[in-house]
């Protein structure tokens, strides 16, 4: 070995001895991650970002209960339009006061219902499913948004506190006309009569 | 460097390091000039896409001029997202790693042949993909979502970039492995092992996009299975989707921590951290996949949940580089006679273009990093998910961050491959700050829209029947930020192709390689062996992803024709 000369390096100079003991700037076994004081300050403030925003993403999801979409159910893409099919008559539909659901069919280039109305204070549980490509389903000034895959249902809730309109924007890219691919719901406050007779 | 602790024994077996040769040198070269040029051509046609896409939003559309080159908006697009982040990207890193690599280790490629074939499937790989993508045969955007269905060879191109890319990886492989083998003892030298690192992690991820590619996508596309199964695809090509982000951004991390200090007169703080943290990248960038799948249907939250975990795990590895590298630079401007808590600041390279761009791809990183963070905040993601937010986003981070970082190096890297003199450095410098200036209020305008009016991305806003005049404020802003970037882009193609036609200097350009801080530092063992973490990195995506994909792909349902509907 000493013969060949090593045209990269520095000539080393190997030395006979203790073999085991760490070498300066070198590989060691027993070399200690060394972690300056700042960097390590750093590091605590950077765990304290994260951790807040941990804490967030748990208090919103389980003690507000801003949920995600999650596993509902699956349909065969080809079944939609059938008879018997939740989605081969979409719609709102009352389930008790105050409570509804929502079917949505999305295809290119539309939705399934173009247009709902629903009082003031209304929870709506959104189903929607695809016939063709993957859609997008988000409403405006909600925390609604949820893909639209064929072959999935997905499905989300919402409780309309505010009047007026909401649009349903497709924001999944479905081909040509995908930018024209919406639908609306109003909201619509109480009438005078409704609400006076909501009073006695 | 120079001492190592070896044995006799260890000695008298290793292989006698091979020389490296200026034959070496020229292969290694012209593997990494002809794969940077032609990412650089690919990124030429995509940033022209991309100030159509800006301008229609406005308004003006200028793709009735172009026909039939580009018959829609989303013709358009999809030819902006391959040839940006998945031609350009991969190209050009290719390219630099080659370069670097055989410097790094000071040694030739162990089987060149194999980085030469590499880079000829990537090629073969891209004009197979281009045909269908230019004849507007497969406008399936960049993500490729089935059940939209694009011509076969489309599929079949874009697996053969990847190919390609991992037979470079391979030929790195090769050569750091001979070089061990040569240096029994020695610490991998940094640039040439998070070199490495990046295409270990690059193996790993991209086995999700190529099982959906040759077992869903390839024989539907030909027409032997009738249907396909949307969402088993759509988690596949996410199971690759988010490492490819650090794909593009760990190149700029090799430079940002081993390169960058060395041209302001600084040197790497700490040498144990950056590895540190290019071993978490390996370990971490994979299991996060579903933080792109929050809003999907049919994965239910607890995945989603523990997705989110890791993902804010992964932002470590990042605070860490933050800190490393700003102190690296620091140490340089301070032994430039920089004072003061910020004054130092003015003491950095600024008057380099090579520099200054880098410098200015991390402060719009700061930006995208923040975003980044929220995006993976699971719940928070219902408010920003698909809006145009997205592109506002990670127009800081792969169009900035990676970009402008990638523009930096080819500041010093183009002349090094052609000899030439960088044309007109000045404009160079202009034309980093332009697209500084141009990314900050684009990004800016986008994130407003998405966030406050859900305006959403992938979409043809200025034909929207939707589209609320409460956008046109910042519609307008994005459009002067496209502005900015329309004339950055033309500084940088003048000053690269002025390169290449430049004379040829005597002055040699070398890859800057910035030394330890603190030379005597040793390194421990343990961040220096690839098995723990390869392993580790293998059984966190088990976990992580295992009873999921087992799950759909047990349950897979192929009953989604496909559709052609642009
Ligand atoms: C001149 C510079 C650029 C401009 C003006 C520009 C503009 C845009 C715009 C306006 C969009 C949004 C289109 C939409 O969602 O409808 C977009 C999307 C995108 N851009 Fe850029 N861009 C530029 C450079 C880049 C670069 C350098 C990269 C990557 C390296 C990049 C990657 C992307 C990607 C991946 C998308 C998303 C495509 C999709 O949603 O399918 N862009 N760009
Ligand atoms: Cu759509
Ligand atoms: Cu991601």
């Amino acid at each position: 070995m000493s013969e060949q000369t090593n045209p990269i390096e520095d000539p080393v100079v190997e030395e006979a001895q203790d073999q085991s003991a760490p070498v300066e700037g070198g590989l060691s076994e027993d070399a200690h991650l060394h972690i300056d004081k700042y960097e390590s300050m750093w590091l605590k403030i950077a765990f304290i970002i994260m951790g807040v925003f941990f804490l967030s993403v748990i208090v919103s999801s389980f003690a507000i209960g801003i949920q995600l979409p999650g596993a509902y159910a699956r349909i065969d893409p080809t079944t939609v339009n059938d008879p018997g099919s939740p989605f081969a008559e979409p719609g709102l539909r009352e389930l008790a006061p105050g409570k509804y659901e929502a079917y949505y069919r999305a295809q290119i280039w539309q939705f399934t219902p173009r247009e709902i109305h629903v009082p003031l204070g209304a929870e709506v549980s959104f189903y929607v499913t695809s016939q063709d490509v993957m859609h997008g389903f988000k409403i405006s000034d909600t925390n609604v948004n949820v893909m639209v895959i064929p072959g999935q249902v997905s499905t989300l809730k919402h409780t309309f506190d505010k009047p007026g309109e909401y649009k349903i924007i497709c924001h999944e890219y479905c081909g040509q006309l995908h930018h024209t691919m919406y639908a609306q719901i109003f909201v619509d406050e109480p009438t005078e009569e409704v609400a006076s007779g909501a009073q006695n | 460097m120079a001492v190592k602790s070896m044995t006799a024994a260890d000695n008298a077996a290793a292989p006698v390091p091979v020389p490296l040769t200026e034959q070496d040198l020229a292969v290694a070269d012209r593997i990494a000039g002809t794969s940077i040029f032609l990412g650089a051509s690919a990124l030429l046609i995509g940033v022209t896409l991309g100030v159509m896409q800006g301008l229609e939003h406005v308004g003006i559309n200028l793709y009735k001029y172009v026909q039939p080159w580009v018959a829609t908006y989303y013709h358009g697009l999809t030819m902006h997202g391959v040839l940006n982040a998945l031609v350009w990207t991969t190209f050009f890193i290719v390219g630099f790693f080659t370069y670097a690599i055989v410097r790094s280790l000071n040694r030739p490629l162990r089987y060149p042949w194999l980085n030469v074939l590499g880079l000829l499937v990537m090629v073969i790989g891209l004009l197979t993909a281009a045909v269908p993508m230019l004849t507007n045969n497969a406008s399936v955007l960049y993500t490729f979502y089935p059940p939209m269905k694009a011509d076969w060879s489309c599929y079949l191109g874009l697996t053969l970039v990847v190919v390609g890319s991992w037979m470079a990886g391979w030929g790195y492989f090769f050569t750091l492995y001979a070089w061990r083998k040569e240096h029994p003892g020695q610490k991998q030298p940094f640039i040439a092992l998070t070199v490495s690192i990046t295409m270990a992690m690059w193996q790993l991820a991209t086995l999700g996009v190529a099982a959906e590619i040759l077992f869903l996508l390839l024989p539907w596309s030909l027409g032997l299975v009738q249907g396909t199964d949307p969402l088993l695809g759509r988690t596949l090509f996410w199971f690759f989707g988010h490492p490819l982000v650090y794909f593009w951004l760990l190149p700029a991390y090799v430079s940002w921590y081993a390169m960058l200090p060395a041209q302001t007169g600084g040197k790497l703080f700490s040498e144990q951290l950056a590895r540190l943290v290019f071993w978490l990248f390996l370990l971490l960038s994979t299991p996060v996949g579903f933080h792109h799948q929050y809003t999907d249907p049919g994965i239910p939250q607890a995945w989603k949940f523990l997705h989110t975990t890791i993902t804010f795990s992964l932002a470590f590895p990042s605070f860490l580089t933050a800190f490393t590298v700003v102190a690296s630079l620091e140490v340089g401007a301070r032994a430039l006679g920089g004072k003061g808590y910020f004054g130092w600041i003015r003491k950095l390279n600024w008057g380099n273009p090579s520099y200054a761009a880098q410098n200015l791809a991390m402060i719009l990183f700061v930006f995208g990093g923040i975003g980044g963070i929220t995006n993976a905040s699971f719940n928070l993601n219902l408010a920003v998910h698909n809006t145009i937010w997205i592109p506002g986003h990670f127009h800081l981070t792969v169009a900035s961050a990676s970009t402008l970082t990638f523009f930096g190096i080819l500041y010093w890297l183009a002349p090094a491959l052609t000899k030439r003199k960088l044309f007109a450095p000045k404009l160079a410098l202009a034309q980093a700050w332009t697209w500084f200036i141009g990314m900050l209020l684009m990004g800016n305008a986008l994130h407003l829209l998405g966030l406050h009016f859900g305006a959403p991305r992938r979409t043809m806003l200025g034909s929207a029947p939707y589209a609320s005049p409460d956008w046109n404020p910042f519609l307008m802003e994005s459009a002067v930020g496209v502005t900015f970037l329309a004339i950055s882009a033309t500084l940088l193609y003048i000053v690269l192709i002025g390169t290449l036609f430049n004379k040829k200097s005597d002055v040699e350009v070398k890859m800057p390689v910035a030394e330890p801080l603190n030379p005597s530092q040793s390194i421990p063992k343990w961040l220096d062996s690839w098995t723990p973490w390869v392993f580790g990195a293998v059984a966190l995506v088990l976990v992580a992803y295992g009873p999921m994909l087992y799950q759909l792909i047990r349950d897979i349902e192929l009953t989604s024709p496909g559709w052609r509907v642009w």
